[in-house]
This record gives C-alpha cells, sequence and structure tokens, in this order.
C-alpha cells in the first residue's frame, strides 16, 4: 500500500506559499471544537511552521479569538470549480476565493471539466494550477469512465497515483451496473471511495423538475424520486458485493434516506450528503420558473425535506456539501427547461446550514454541524485534514455561530450568481479562514474594502 | 377597465374568477360588434404587435392577427427561422431586440414551459403567452370558456370532460384552471400514463374509462393526441387509444341532446374523434375557431388598452 501513504503525505495542491516566512499563532479565548479528538471547550491553539503544535510558540502572532469557534478547517467534498474548460462560469481561484469566504479550506472539486478528468495528466494539470491560483486545498475526485462516458473504465490506478482522492462520473452516472461492479472491484485496490450521483436515465430522461404535483400542475417533465432511488439501491448491493465504500451524492428523497439507513443498520459501507438546497426549497418554488430553483436532482416536498433532516438527526446522513455548480447568467437567463441544473453555495452553505439544523430546527448541535464538515468527510476520502490535532495542518475556520448576516449575491466571490440564497438571513457566520496557518480570508477584510 | 391590471397574459392559473369573467365579458362585447363597427374601437391604433411564434402554428398566429388588425394595430409576423435564435441568440436577446423596435405587444408561442414568463420580466412590452410548451395556452383555455358559456348560458355547475393526452396538453391546464375557478365540474379522462393522479390536486376528478363520463357529461373536450411530444411509449397504438378513448360513433350517440363537443383542432379524424362526429350536431369546432378571434380582440384590448409609456413609467419607477 506504498503508493496510499504517499497519498497520505504528498503536499496538498494550494497555493504557493514557500517564499513567505512561516509565522507562528496563538490563537486564545477561543471555544475549540474539534470532533476529531473530541475537543469541545475553551482553549488555545498554537501553530508553527503551518501546523498545529501542543507547546506555546515564541514569537507568535496573536489571535483572540473570544466568543468564537475555533474549528478545524471546514470541507466541501462536492464542488466544481469549472477549470479546465469552462473559466467564464468560475476560476480554481475564483472557486477557492468562495471557499474561503464560507469557511472552507479544502474542496474537492468534480471531474466534468472540459477535458474531463479522465487521465492522470489533468489531474496533475488542475493540482498544478491550484498550486499557483488557489486559496485553499483543491483535492481533485477522478472520473470514473474515459469521459464520462460511462463506457470504459477511465486509468483509476494512475490517476490514484497521482493523487486523486475519490472516483466519480457525477452528473453522468454510470448506468450499466456490470461496468460499475468492475469499477468499483477495481477503485478497491486503491482505497478510493466511490462516489456517486445517483440517477437513472431510464426513468429521469428530459425530468427538469421533482415529478409530481408541481411538473403537472406546470407541463414540465418530471425526475422522480424513484430514478434516484433504484440507483441507490444498486450502489448499496454492489456496496455491498464488492465490500467498498460508495458514498451517494446529493440525497434528495425520502426513500434514498429509508434505504441507507436500512443498508447501514446491515453495516453495509454507504454513505450519504445532503446540500442545502434540497431541504431549504419546495418544488413549489419552481412555478415561478426561475432557473435557480433548477438543480440536479431537483428540489422536492415536505416530506423529502423531513426524512433528509431526520437523516442527518439521526446519522444516516453524515456528510454536507454544496455541489457548488457556477453557471454564468446568459447561460441561466433562458427557458427554465433549456437551463443547465446547478447552483452556487460555497458562500452560503454553512451558513444555512447552522442557520437550520442548529438555531432553527435545534436537530444538531454545533459540535455535529462540524463534525459533518470535518470528521465524516476527512475520514470518507482519507484525508489528512479536518482535525486540529497536534502534527495536523494548520487549516483553521474560525465561527461566529450566532452573527445574523444577509447575503448578497453581488458580493458573492464566485464568478457566477446562479445562487437561490440571495437576499437570505442567516444566523452564524465564519470570521476567518486560515490555511497551513495563513488567513485566506477574513470577514473585516471583506466587509472594509 | 378597473378589473384588469396586467400587463401581460401568461397563464389562467393566477387570474381570479372576477378578471376571468371580465376577459369573457369583453369577449361578448367584441363578438357583438359587426366587422365595420370593430373599427370604432382602434385601441391598438398605432401600435405594433409582433407575433413570434418560435413553435409553428398558423391557425393561432392569424386568429391573433385579425384580431390585432381589428383594434388598429400594425401587425409583424416573426417566425424562429426569421429570427437569431437559430444563430444561438438567447429569447431574451431576441425579445429585448423586439422591443428596441417598439414593439408594444409581443404574443409568444414557444416549446418551453415559462417561456412567456420569462419575456415578461425582461420586457415592458405586453407580453401575451399564445401557448409556452406543455405549461398553458390562455387564450384556448378562454375561448373553450367562452364558448360552453355561450351554449349553456352558466359555467357553474356544468359537467365538463376532457379527454386525451392531458400530461402534455396546455389547452387542458388552462381549461382547468378556468372551469374550476368558474365553477364547473371537471372530469378528466384518458389512458393513466397521460392523465396522472397529481391532477387531482388542480380540483378535477380523473378517470380512465370513457364509459363512466358519456351519459352525464355537458361538454366533452376532446384534445388532439401529440405524437411529437411523446419521445417514449405511453400507449401501445394508436388503434388501442381509439378503442378505448376515441369518440366513435357509437360512443357519440350515448351522450346527452345538449353536449357539446369540442376539439382545440387541429382534428384528426378518425382517431381522437370520428368524422361524422366531428361534423355533427353537437360539435362547436367551427364556432371554437370563430370564438377564438373575439377571445383574442378582447385580450389584446385588455392588456394592450391602457397607455404603454404610462405602464412603462411605472415599472422603470424604482
Ligand atoms: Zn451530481
Ligand atoms: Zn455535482
Amino acid at each position: 500500500m506504498a503508493w496510499l501513504s504517499e497519498r497520505l503525505f504528498s503536499t496538498p495542491a494550494v497555493g504557493d506559499r514557500q517564499s513567505i516566512v512561516e509565522k507562528s499563532l496563538k490563537i486564545l479565548n477561543g471555544h475549540v471544537i474539534d470532533p476529531a479528538n473530541g475537543v469541545d471547550r475553551v482553549c488555545p491553539v498554537y501553530v508553527k511552521d503551518g501546523r498545529i503544535v501542543s507547546h506555546e510558540p515564541n514569537e507568535a502572532e496573536r489571535i483572540d479569538a473570544n466568543g468564537l469557534v475555533v474549528a478545524p478547517g471546514l470541507i466541501d467534498i462536492h464542488v466544481h470549480l469549472r477549470e479546465p474548460g469552462q473559466s467564464h462560469k468560475e476560476t480554481i481561484a475564483s472557486g477557492t476565493r468562495a471557499a474561503a469566504a464560507g469557511g472552507f479550506t479544502s474542496v474537492v472539486c468534480m471531474p466534468n471539466t472540459f477535458p474531463s478528468v479522465d487521465n492522470p495528466s489533468i489531474v496533475s494539470w488542475i493540482q498544478e494550477r491550484a498550486r499557483r491560483t488557489a486559496s485553499v486545498n483543491v483535492f481533485c475526485a477522478g472520473a470514473i469512465t474515459k469521459g464520462l462516458m460511462g463506457q470504459e473504465l477511465a486509468p483509476i490506478g494512475s490517476m490514484a497515483e497521482t493523487g486523486i482522492v475519490a472516483i466519480t462520473d457525477d452528473g453522468f452516472c454510470v448506468q450499466n451496473h456490470g461496468l460499475m461492479r468492475r469499477a468499483i472491484e477495481y477503485a478497491r485496490m486503491f482505497g478510493l471511495p466511490i462516489l456517486d450521483h445517483c440517477q437513472d436515465n431510464s426513468l429521469v430522461l428530459g425530468g427538469v423538475i421533482n415529478e409530481g404535483e408541481w411538473s403537472v400542475r406546470l407541463g414540465m417533465q418530471g425526475w422522480p424520486s424513484v430514478g434516484e432511488e433504484l440507483v441507490v439501491e444498486r450502489d448499496i448491493l454492489l456496496s455491498e458485493l464488492c465490500r467498498h465504500p460508495i458514498h451517494c451524492q446529493h440525497i434528495s428523497s425520502a426513500g434514498s434516506v429509508r434505504r441507507i439507513r436500512e443498508a447501514q443498520k446491515r453495516k453495509i459501507p454507504i454513505s450519504g450528503e445532503v446540500c442545502p438546497h434540497h431541504i431549504f426549497f419546495t418544488d413549489e418554488r419552481v412555478a415561478g420558473f426561475d432557473t435557480c430553483f433548477k438543480t440536479n436532482p431537483p428540489i422536492r416536498s415536505e416530506k423529502d425535506i423531513a426524512a433528509i433532516l431526520e437523516g442527518i438527526s439521526d446519522g444516516t446522513l453524515n456528510i454536507l456539501c454544496s455541489d457548488h455548480a457556477p453557471h454564468a447568467s446568459f447561460e441561466k437567463e433562458v427557458e427554465f427547461d433549456q437551463a443547465p441544473f446547478g447552483i452556487t453555495g460555497l458562500e452560503t452553505e454553512f451558513s444555512a446550514f447552522c442557520d437550520l439544523l442548529v438555531h432553527r430546527k435545534r436537530i444538531i448541535s454545533l459540535k455535529r454541524l462540524i463534525a459533518l464538515y470535518t470528521l465524516y468527510p476527512a475520514r470518507l476520502l482519507h484525508l489528512d485534514r479536518g482535525t486540529l490535532s497536534p502534527g495536523a495542518f494548520a487549516d483553521i475556520t474560525l465561527i461566529d455561530p450566532n452573527l445574523e448576516w444577509t447575503f448578497h449575491k453581488q458580493e458573492s466571490l464566485s464568478m457566477s450568481h446562479n445562487t437561490p440564497f440571495d437576499n437570505m438571513t442567516f444566523c452564524g457566520r465564519v470570521v476567518r479562514t486560515l490555511v497551513g496557518g495563513h488567513t485566506v480570508w477574513m470577514l473585516e477584510d471583506n466587509e472594509t474594502s | 377597465m378597473n378589473v384588469w391590471k396586467h400587463k401581460d397574459l401568461i397563464s389562467l392559473s393566477g387570474l381570479s374568477a372576477e378578471e376571468l369573467w371580465f376577459l369573457l365579458e369583453a369577449a361578448k362585447a367584441f363578438k357583438g360588434l359587426r366587422g365595420d363597427r370593430v373599427n370604432s374601437v382602434p385601441t391598438l391604433q398605432g401600435k405594433a404587435l409582433v407575433n413570434f411564434f418560435v413553435e409553428p402554428s398558423t391557425r393561432t398566429r392569424i386568429s391573433f392577427e385579425l384580431a390585432a388588425l381589428r383594434l388598429g394595430a400594425n401587425v409583424i409576423n416573426v417566425s424562429a427561422t426569421m429570427s437569431s435564435l437559430q444563430k444561438g441568440e438567447t429569447l431574451k436577446d431576441t425579445a429585448l431586440s423586439l422591443e428596441a423596435l417598439h414593439a408594444d405587444i409581443i404574443v409568444l408561442r414557444h416549446g418551453s414551459a415559462g417561456a412567456a414568463q420569462l419575456l415578461a420580466k425582461y420586457l415592458r412590452s405586453s407580453v401575451i403567452n399564445a401557448g409556452d410548451g406543455a405549461h398553458e395556452h390562455p387564450t384556448q383555455g378562454l375561448l373553450d370558456g367562452f364558448t360552453i358559456w355561450e351554449k349553456h348560458g352558466r359555467l357553474e355547475d356544468l359537467r365538463v370532460a376532457i379527454v386525451g393526452d392531458i400530461l402534455f396538453s396546455r389547452v387542458a391546464r388552462s381549461n382547468i384552471h378556468l372551469l374550476v375557478k368558474l365553477g364547473a365540474k371537471v372530469t378528466l379522462v384518458g389512458p393513466s400514463t397521460l392523465v396522472p393522479r397529481e391532477f387531482e390536486a388542480m380540483g378535477v376528478r380523473i378517470t380512465h374509462r370513457m364509459e363512466d363520463i358519456l351519459e352525464t357529461t355537458d361538454v366533452l373536450n376532446l384534445l388532439r393526441i401529440q405524437y411529437e411530444r411523446q419521445c417514449r411509449e405511453y400507449f401501445p397504438s394508436v388503434k388501442e387509444y381509439i378503442s378505448l378513448f376515441g369518440l366513435t360513433k357509437q360512443r357519440a350517440a350515448r351522450l346527452k341532446s345538449s353536449c357539446l363537443v369540442m376539439h382545440p383542432g387541429p382534428v384528426k379524424r378518425g382517431i381522437e374523434v370520428d368524422s361524422e362526429v366531428a361534423d355533427g350536431a353537437k360539435s362547436v369546432i367551427l364556432e371554437q375557431v370563430a370564438n377564438g378571434l373575439a377571445v383574442r380582440t378582447a385580450v389584446l384590448y385588455a392588456c394592450g388598452g391602457g397607455s404603454a409609456e404610462y405602464r412603462g413609467k411605472k415599472s422603470e419607477d424604482p
């Protein structure tokens, strides 16, 4: 397993800071929440040479975190950065700036770029680009199949050597079950988990909105929940058969939650993630034909939202993400059925979840919320991140859990503004983001600039 | 004209019963005017109406054109092939350029649900939806409602059956919104694949058997089977469809003598309805076409009647 340790200890792809003199830090008076180590108390955090250290360093910069929560850097394992190929929507530079503003120190980018991430050279290109331009760590997910075409396996082993952290054909779910089985078996050899966008094309073809009362009212082709659930069930069967983790992306339906819960009871390594839009909005919002409510899978019903919330509260769904999918305004300002799927979300997701799950619904604690953004994603993808253990990279997020603020899309750092969260007010906000001990975003900076 | 406050007509779903009745009454007034006297209502004198038909439909386009001419408007017909849509220009850009040419009213036929609403959002011109995908076709809904009202003298408590491809039908949706709001009792009839139970949320009943409604219905509105919308299999064959849902002579004989047979056209004789029934005494298919003119005149009068400049200023105000 030499390749695995190499991957784990390889330098992450993050902006080039070798030239900067490494500063030491003392983060004092903050409420430290580090789920990986069970820490939940006021204590100092020390940083030296870009790592967390246990002893107070000499000549350190002092950060007063009084009234703030000090958390391990947040991780979003489902992000579209659009480079290479679609830099009019987003770039690695702009996308990771938005990530930093959302409190993220690490993101996992999806392989549906142009060209797609289906070979080691594209992985290297992204890593190199990230090294030069990114504000936060960028980890790559590689494709399952060549060109995400669902026909032939991509060179998963070579991509593993280059440092991909998972494989997925996100957006282009592999329809051939036999091929999917081989992909899982093959990826297992490299310890690479599978991320799957669960969508059965024969049930979903042409669907642009949740199938139900609103698809019928609006006269638009429906995307039925069973189109997701059938593949969730497929993945459960294959995960059991291959004894290898499969992570179901952006769960949207009650039936999916139930199936994952039942499979987990049988110790099958299946997991699921949730995006904010799937619990903030129902398909009724599509009635205005606003393409900022067009996502894949689609936003669904109250019943589905209730089930997803239950899945988060009982631990069935233990990863939160954005599925940040930027599109230029000219691409979204078209007929609903002709618009691309997807919305941006890096800058709003943490606040949205904090507001809904911690404050309003009181479904989980802030500590648990932080675990869903650090411990579990790091564990799933074997990332050496998401903890404040001594020796770990000094990726740190400072949070004001009670700060009320209103998001305005004009102020977004993303190049695209296709968000349904415009003008929404949330309780809880990240105020400072540090990667490797360096501040990559701060609220004050942003507000006074 | 206090009732009508909209610059556009996008859908019937959002209109109140009062607004629907306003349009129906206006249509009645226009139908009563003889051709030569209509020119004494030059509401749209000096205004330009653009018939923008991205999806072709000669009948509806001509109906709007005649209505506009009766109100004194200038009419420009634009098709998808003439516009820059084919060259990759977006609908929004095309519409903005039409408005730059001082179009006061744009009548849009488009294959995508919500297209008319999209235009209305960006334009100060009035936008009239002449059919957007499978969403709505408000003037068809109005003319069907008008025809029923004219023939039966009321809509309240009438039993109306809409038969056929409901799922893909914008005509059905606009009909349902109007009829339910004005008190008729609507039953949808068709194969379960084309009449999903979710329609019940719109206040209608559903049956998959023609026999359930024949003797009791006051109106039988037969929809066109839209093969072009059905990229997948919704029923096994035309033959089987006719045997289950076609208005054959035998079935027509069981209808009440007062029952109206309607069809939005164009009629595919021998499929949705037998030829003799289409031409029979109960059929009001040709009157629907005539009423289309009255209804569209009423709609253009309502939406374009006020001062466009005034409405433009209003929407520009911060
Ligand atoms: Zn996806
Ligand atoms: Zn995605």
